[in-house]
């Protein structure tokens, strides 16, 4: 086992510890809300997990963004790499907060779904990224692939921001969690385990990003092996 | 508290697909490339 195999198994247990401690806080820990019907106090507590996986995901889209600037300037690979990991995991980190908002928006604004400005740019935000995945399956050469999936990558992500900012820009009835003139909507306890789970979730995508792309770099190695094969 | 569980059920059963499909790749990546190493390995051996 080499340095860098032993640092991401440290990685790794110290995320899963990490996530674990998450689950606690936010179920045990966290205080109940005040002054809501029984339902949307048990609701309440999926913030804990929907909003850090929404900042995954957002971050995830950013990662991909500056991997793929990167890789336009420098041609190499691993950027590109880099970033398809990084798209992936925000396409799963999308389809985890767009669940369990849904699931919590049930008990809170009495719909499974409404065509709310963050709901509607989350999805917009959701279905460019499909669509970035579609533009590399529809491409077979390597090279090809990589550039245009950067230049498409950097414009998905213009929808991030948008998404990000949605709740502040338009009327809305999702929740504003900071604002900058009403501050924070939590309660100091209720922060804490909100910054621990936010703090658990960020190392759950660096050693699920980690592993991904050494993934990726055995499949390079794969097609490298390949090549050599067919001349 | 339904709704609860079934929330975090969801991300969960996200992650954990995603960690299942990863090893499930990473698996067969190394089976491939093992027979591949062997082949490669063989084409060259007797020049």
């Amino acid at each position: 086992m080499n340095r860098s195999d032993r640092i991401l198994t440290v990685l790794t247990v110290i995320a899963a510890l990490g996530i674990l401690g998450a689950i606690v806080m936010a179920l045990w820990v966290a205080p109940d809300a005040v002054g809501l019907t029984r339902d949307n106090t048990f609701a309440q507590r999926i913030i804990y997990f929907h909003v850090p996986s929404a900042w995954l995901s957002m971050l995830a889209f950013g990662v991909t963004m500056i991997a793929s600037i990167i890789y336009l300037i420098t041609s190499k690979r691993k950027w590109d790499s880099l970033a398809l990991s990084s798209a992936e995991l925000g396409l799963i980190f999308t389809l985890a907060a767009m669940a369990s908002g849904s699931i919590w928006a049930r008990p809170a604004w009495n719909t499974w779904w409404t065509w709310d400005p963050r709901l509607t740019t989350y999805t917009i935000m959701f279905l460019l990224f499909v669509a970035y995945f579609m533009l590399r399956s529809a491409m077979e050469d390597p090279a090809r692939r990589a550039r245009f999936a950067a230049v498409y990558g950097i414009f998905a992500f213009l929808s991030v921001p948008i998404t990000f900012m949605s709740i502040r820009w338009w009327r809305t009835i999702h929740p504003v969690l900071i604002d900058p003139k009403e501050g924070f909507g939590l309660s100091p306890s209720m922060m804490s385990a909100f910054f621990f789970s936010l703090g658990a979730f960020t190392l759950l995508y660096v050693v699920l990003l980690w592993h991904r792309v050494r993934l990726e770099g055995s499949r390079e190695q794969l097609e490298v092996l390949k090549e050599q094969l067919d001349r | 508290m339904n709704y609860m569980i079934g929330a975090y059920l969801v991300i969960w059963f996200a992650t954990f697909a995603f960690v299942f499909s990863i090893s499930h790749r990473q698996t067969n990546l190394r089976k491939e490339l093992a027979a591949l190493q062997e082949v490669v390995i063989e084409q060259q051996g007797p020049q």
